[in-house]
């Protein structure tokens, strides 16, 4: 899923400091089970916004409403006379949920409340971790499911690099070398001649390199 | 509002096994505390929420308190931790906010210790005194 994580106060106050009525919106799928934009985060935010406006003597027009989706016209369009009520949204869906709203309502401020991070899972409570880079063209069954395009620093094809020490990477000695993951994961699975194979260059086109990417499916159009 | 005629809002969230048992056992041995605390109680202090918390602060409470089973006793065997955790996220937004952490805390009783109960109630209401109104409070004009 989508990880994200709450921008601070300040930030966001600033945003909508001269906006008198102001939405928080919550999004109620990826930042909902991260913790950083769902109906609850968005309940914390737009309180803390009322407690801190009150004590700078400005408007504590602040209303919290939460959807399912931002990021689907289907979640976004019953809520527009809501929107039409208030002066400015702060979204605390992901960079995705604040463009949603930003195209459908296009005469209103819409300021994201939350840093869009990585696609990663929760590996543990509390904990969240990256696990893919959406890199347009999938090698996870050559290397043991596990992805070193995001999950190696380097995002080598072919490693490990001199930088492992340990099973660690040296960006992080807390981060596990993902080269050294792929060894033992092969290793388990008594595939580990796939390591003799080297991997060619990848083509990064299908990744950011190509600019923005688009999937045009006609079986699904109406 | 003058500070020397200032008596603090307190809210107290406490657990029904512990925190209000103990301010029970404080009533049972006439140990009086003072009536600035205000009691919400709770199945468990694993229910009480972050937004519990802020939303006393922002209906005007000065200070906030959970009262919990002690580490390790409590009957829904880690709500007292997860509210501990909770305590401390909920401080770092009042630092946020401008409100303050300082008037949010997090205290252990047993059921039998109503004079540690009250001696809380005591220590909290002149935390509080000390610190004077809540920002917000002070904002609202109460």
């Amino acid at each position: 899923m989508i990880i994200a994580q709450r921008k601070p106060l300040e930030e966001i106050k600033e945003m909508v400091a001269s906006y008198e009525k102001v939405l928080v919106l919550g999004c109620g799928t990826c930042v909902a089970v991260c913790f950083a934009g769902g109906e609850k985060e968005a309940k914390l935010l737009a309180s803390e916004l009322r407690m801190a406006r009150q004590m700078e003597g400005k408007s504590t027009q602040i209303i919290e409403h939460t959807i399912q989706r931002q990021c689907e016209w289907e979640f976004i369009d019953p809520i527009k006379e809501l929107v039409a009520s208030v002066d400015a949204v702060v979204s605390t869906a992901c960079g995705i949920g604040v463009q949603g709203m930003a195209e459908r309502f296009e005469d209103k401020p819409i300021f994201p409340g939350v840093n869009t991070t990585f696609l990663g899972m929760p590996v543990q409570p509390g904990e969240f971790v990256e696990r893919c880079q959406a890199c347009g063209d999938c090698i996870l069954d050559l290397t043991g499911g596990i992805c070193p395009v995001a999950r190696c620093a380097k995002s080598l094809m072919n490693g490990p690099c001199g930088g492992s020490q340990n099973g660690k990477c040296e960006v992080n000695p807390e981060t596990p070398c993902a080269w050294q993951l792929i060894y033992d994961r092969l290793s388990k699975l008594g595939q580990l001649e796939r390591l003799l194979d080297v991997m060619p260059a990848k083509n990064w086109s299908t990744s950011r390199d190509g600019g923005l990417r688009k999937i045009i499916r006609e079986d699904l159009k109406l | 509002m003058s500070e020397t005629a200032f008596e603090p809002e307190i809210t107290a969230f406490v657990c029904q096994y512990c925190g209000d048992m103990a301010a029970d056992s404080a009533g049972w041995n006439r140990i009086s505390y003072p009536a600035n605390v205000k009691i919400v109680r709770l199945p468990c202090t694993g229910k009480v929420d972050v937004h519990h918390i802020l939303n006393a602060f922002e209906h005007g409470a000065d200070g906030v308190y959970v009262v919990a089973c002690p580490e390790g006793n409590c009957h829904h065997i880690n709500g007292n931790l997860s509210a501990k955790r909770r305590v401390k996220y909920a401080q770092s937004l009042l630092d946020e906010v401008g409100v303050g952490g300082n008037r949010l805390e997090m205290f252990h009783v047993t059921a039998a210790q109503g004079d540690e109960f009250a001696r809380i109630a005591a220590e909290m209401t002149e935390r509080i005194r000390a610190l004077g109104p809540s920002p917000v409070r002070r904002a609202m004009g109460k």
